[in-house]
C-alpha cells in the first residue's frame, strides 16, 4: 500500500517518462490499480457500509451512513489526501493549511452569490484563488525550511484568520461569516420568488436524498454526498499518479536530501512550490466543497487548530502514504461526530452485564477517554502513532498483515 | 506623550509573559535541541496550580451554628474554613487572600516534578528524531494535558483573583508629572512585570554565575566534550529542562489574575511564543527576552487608535508581520547564534 512496496518506483530513474505506458487500467500499475478500486467501491457503498445496525437497535447510533456526516468524511479525506502531497513527500510541516481550506469556501460562496448557485463554478473558484493564494504564501514561506518554514505557514494563516475576522468583513462576514440570503441575486438562475437560493448541479439540489428501506435498514443515498465522493475518487487518482510519478520522485528527494539535489543541479525550490500548490489547491477543492454541501463559511475555519487538525488526520492515518490521509480523515470524524456522543447512560448498559459495583468502576475508568473526552483518547493515540507508528495506521495494519503472512509461511 | 507611556506599560505585562514562556522555549531548545509545542501547555498547568491552591486553602466543613437559625427558625449550617481554624480568623482570611502568591512555591516544585517526568518518559526518547517528529509528540502532549485539565476542571474559566492589596490602579502619571489619572496602571500588572524581570534575571544569573550553570553553558556549546570531560551532561539537563517547566509555571501562576485560567490558555500563547523564539533567534537566551518585550510592546503600540484608524486590523496581525519580515531578513532572527537550527 505504500510506496515503499513498490519496487518499481526505486528503479525509475527521474528523468523516465510518466509510467502510463507501463500499462493497466488509467496507467495504474495493476496494485495501484486494486487500491483504486477499493476507494472507489468504499466511496459508492458508503451508505451502505457505514450503516450497518438497523434503525431503532442499541447500536444504531454507530450508524455513520446519514449525509452529513459522509460529506464531512470524504472532504476531509480531500484536505488530507492534499495535505499529504506535501508533508508525506517532501516532509515540510506545514501548520497553516486550514487557510488555503477556507480561502476557497470564500472564492466558493461568493461565486454562488454573485454568479450562479451551480456548484461546478463554485468548486472551480475555490481551486483556482486557493491555488494563487497558496502560489504567494508558498513564495514566500518556502524561502526556508524546518521549523522556520511551519511558523511562517503558521504567521500566514493566523493572519488571515485575523483579517477575516475583523478588517475584511466586507468580504468576509467577519465573525458570522456568510451565507446565502433571499436577497442574493446571483447573475444566472436565483430564484425568483424571493427564497432562499439552494446550491445545485444544474438544477438538482445538493439536499436530494433517495431513501432506501430494506427491513428495518435505511440507506439514504444524497447528492452532495456523491457529488463530494466524485471529488475525491478524482483527487485520490491524482494523487496516485502524482506519487508514482517522476515529480514525486523529486519530491521524495527533496526530503531526503535537499543538498544533494542542489549539487546535482535541481532547483528544489521549484518542486516545493509545485507541492504546496497542488495541497493548497487540493485544500481549495475541499473549502469549495463544504460550501457547497451547506451554503456557510465562518472565520473559524481558518483558525489555526484546524490546521492541526489536518496533520493529525493524516499523520495518525500515515504520512506518506497513499490510503493514510482518508483513513485518518475517517477515523477522527467518527470520532468527532460519532464517539463523541457516549454518555455515561450508554456505559451504564454496556457495562450492565458486571456486579454493580464493578459496573461502576468500569464506567468511570472508560469515560473520561470517550464521549466529551474523546480528543483525549486522539491526544494520545496520536503520540503513539508518532512515537512507535511513522507510517500511522496504515503501518500497524501493514504489520499486523505481515506478521499473520509469515506465520502461514512458517506453518 | 502620556498616550506612549500607557502602550508602554500595557506592553510589558503581556511582554512580559512572552518573554518568560520564550525563556524556557529557548532553555529546553539550547540544551536537549528539543522544539518543544507542549511549553504552552506546561503554562497552563502552572495556572491551574493557582487554581487548585487556592480551592486546597478554601477548603471547608460545616458546623451547626446554634446562634443563628434560618426562616424557620432551624439552626443554620456555616462553612468552617480550615486554615481559620488552624490560624484564627484574620491570619486564615489573609491566607486565602494570599493564594496566587502562595501558589509560587506551591508550583515550583510541582512544575520541576512535571518537568523531570517529561523529560524522562518521553523528550527522552526523541534527540535523536527529526525536529518535525518533535514538534508532532510535543504537540500531542499538550492536547492530553490540556484534555486533563478539561477533564477535572472544566471548560469554563476559573476566576482566580489576585490578593486584595493588589487590587485598584497606580497612577503612574502623577509621578511623572501629569495630572491624575491620565496613565493607570493596575498594581497586579506592576508586580508581574517586576516578578517577570526577577526570574529572568535569576536564570541568567544561575546560568552565569555558577559552576552548575557554567557546565549547562558549556553543554549547549558542545555536548559531546564536556561529556567527554567525565560530567554527566544528561543529568543536567534533565534538570534544566525541569528548571524551564518551572519558569513556564511560575509565568502561568502570577498570570491566574490577570486572564482567569481555562484550558486552552497555554496553546494561544504558545503560538505567540514561538514567534518570538524564532524573531529572538532560536538557541538564544536574551533574544527571547528582548523579542517578547519588543513584540509584546509592539503589540500595545498596535491597537493604540490613533495606529488602527490609519492601518485598520494591524493590531490583530502586527507580531505576525513582523514575524515575517524578520525571518525573511535575517535568517537567524535578531540574535541568533551561528550554526543554531539554520536551515
Amino acid at each position: 500500500m505504500t510506496d515503499q512496496t513498490n519496487p518499481s518506483v526505486t528503479t525509475a530513474t527521474p528523468t523516465a517518462r510518466p509510467r502510463a505506458a507501463s500499462g493497466g487500467m488509467l496507467g495504474l500499475t495493476k496494485k495501484d490499480s486494486t487500491l483504486m478500486l477499493i476507494v472507489f467501491a468504499l466511496v459508492m457503498l458508503a451508505p451502505f457500509i457505514l450503516n450497518p445496525f438497523p434503525e431503532g437497535s442499541a447500536m444504531a447510533q454507530f450508524n455513520a451512513g446519514y449525509p452529513d456526516l459522509m460529506q464531512r468524511f470524504v472532504i476531509f479525506g480531500i484536505f488530507a489526501i492534499g495535505f499529504n502531497i506535501l508533508f508525506g513527500l517532501t516532509g515540510y510541516l506545514s501548520f497553516g493549511h486550514a487557510a488555503f481550506l477556507g480561502v476557497g469556501s470564500y472564492a466558493a460562496i461568493w461565486s454562488m452569490k454573485l454568479v450562479t448557485l451551480n456548484v461546478i463554478p463554485g468548486i472551480v473558484m475555490a481551486i483556482v484563488i486557493a491555488g494563487a493564494f497558496t502560489l504567494v504564501v508558498g513564495f514566500i514561506s518556502l524561502r526556508r525550511s524546518g521549523i522556520y518554514f511551519s511558523i511562517l505557514t503558521l504567521a500566514f494563516a493566523q493572519m488571515s484568520y485575523a483579517l477575516a475576522y475583523s478588517v475584511l468583513t466586507p468580504i468576509t462576514g467577519g465573525e458570522t461569516g456568510l451565507q446565502i440570503k433571499n436577497t442574493d441575486s446571483p447573475l444566472f438562475g436565483g430564484p425568483t420568488d424571493g427564497s432562499i437560493g439552494r446550491a445545485n448541479l444544474f438544477g438538482a439540489e445538493m439536499g436530494n436524498s433517495y431513501e432506501l428501506a430494506v427491513g428495518s435498514w435505511l440507506f439514504t443515498f444524497n447528492l452532495g454526498y456523491y457529488i463530494a465522493g466524485v471529488a475525491l475518487l478524482v483527487a485520490f487518482y491524482l494523487s496516485i499518479r502524482i506519487f508514482r510519478s517522476p515529480f514525486g520522485i523529486m519530491l521524495r528527494a527533496v526530503k531526503s536530501n535537499q543538498q544533494r539535489m542542489n549539487y546535482t543541479g535541481l532547483t528544489p525550490k521549484r518542486y516545493t512550490l509545485s507541492a504546496f500548490v497542488i495541497s493548497g489547491m487540493y485544500a481549495g477543492l475541499a473549502g469549495g466543497l463544504m460550501v457547497a454541501m451547506d451554503t456557510q463559511v465562518g472565520p473559524e475555519r481558518m483558525f489555526w487548530t484546524a490546521s492541526g487538525e489536518v496533520v493529525i488526520m493524516t499523520i495518525l492515518g500515515g504520512a506518506g502514504t497513499l490510503m493514510g490521509p482518508i483513513l485518518g480523515a475517517g477515523f477522527i470524524k467518527y470520532m468527532e461526530n460519532i464517539v463523541s456522543k457516549i454518555n455515561k447512560d450508554i456505559l451504564h448498559e454496556w457495562f450492565a452485564f458486571l456486579p454493580d459495583g464493578a459496573e461502576d468502576v468500569m464506567v468511570s475508568i472508560v469515560y473520561p477517554f470517550i464521549g466529551k473526552g474523546w480528543h483525549l483518547t486522539l491526544g494520545i493515540l496520536f503520540m503513539l502513532v508518532v512515537i512507535f507508528l511513522p507510517g500511522g495506521l496504515v503501518e500497524g495494519g501493514q504489520r499486523i498483515a505481515n506478521k499473520f503472512r509469515r506465520n502461514k509461511t512458517d506453518g | 506623550m502620556d498616550q506612549i507611556i500607557v502602550q508602554i506599560l500595557n506592553g510589558l505585562d503581556k511582554g512580559s509573559a512572552y518573554a518568560l514562556i520564550a525563556l524556557g522555549l529557548t532553555l529546553i531548545f539550547g540544551t536537549l535541541g528539543v522544539v518543544n509545542f507542549a511549553h504552552g501547555a506546561l503554562f497552563m498547568m502552572g495556572a491551574f496550580c493557582a487554581v487548585i491552591l487556592s480551592r486546597i486553602l478554601s477548603a471547608s466543613y460545616k458546623v451547626v451554628d446554634e446562634s443563628q437559625t434560618d426562616f424557620l427558625g432551624n439552626p443554620l449550617q456555616v462553612d468552617v474554613f480550615y486554615v481559620q481554624r488552624w490560624f484564627g480568623d484574620a491570619a486564615g482570611a489573609t491566607i486565602m487572600d494570599w493564594a496566587v502568591p502562595l501558589a509560587i512555591l506551591f508550583s515550583i516544585p510541582v512544575m520541576i516534578g512535571i518537568g523531570f517526568a517529561m523529560e524522562r518518559g518521553l523528550i527522552k526518547h526523541f534527540y535523536k528524531r527529526p525536529h518535525a517528529d518533535q514538534i508532532l509528540v510535543t504537540f500531542g502532549l499538550a492536547i492530553v494535558l490540556q484534555e486533563i485539565i478539561k477533564y477535572f476542571f472544566g471548560a469554563n474559566p476559573i476566576q482566580t483573583p489576585a490578593p486584595d492589596a493588589f487590587k485598584g490602579s497606580l497612577d503612574f502619571g502623577v509621578w511623572l508629572g501629569y495630572e491624575a489619572n491620565a496613565i493607570m496602571y493596575p498594581y497586579w500588572r506592576l508586580v508581574y512585570f517586576f516578578f517577570s524581570a526577577l526570574i529572568i534575571a535569576g536564570v541568567f544569573a544561575f546560568l552565569q554565575f555558577t559552576t552548575f550553570g557554567m557546565v549547562v553553558r558549556a553543554g549547549m556549546a558542545d555536548r559531546e566534550t564536556v561529556g567527554l570531560l567525565g560530567i554527566d551532561i544528561d543529568k543536567r539537563f534533565t534538570f534544566m529542562f525541569g528548571l524551564a517547566a518551572a519558569v513556564a509555571g511560575v509565568a502561568g501562576v502570577m498570570y491566574a489574575p490577570i486572564v482567569a485560567p481555562n484550558y486552552h490558555m497555554g496553546m494561544d500563547f504558545l503560538v505567540l511564543s514561538f514567534v518570538v523564539v524564532v524573531v529572538g533567534g532560536m538557541g538564544s537566551l536574551p533574544g527571547a527576552v528582548a523579542a517578547g518585550f519588543l513584540l509584546g510592546i509592539l503589540e500595545s503600540f498596535a491597537s493604540m487608535p490613533a495606529v488602527v484608524d490609519v492601518l485598520p486590523g494591524i493590531n490583530q496581525i502586527i507580531i505576525y508581520l513582523v514575524a515575517i519580515v524578520i525571518l525573511l531578513t535575517r535568517p537567524r532572527g535578531l540574535m541568533g547564534r551561528k550554526g543554531v537550527m539554520e536551515d
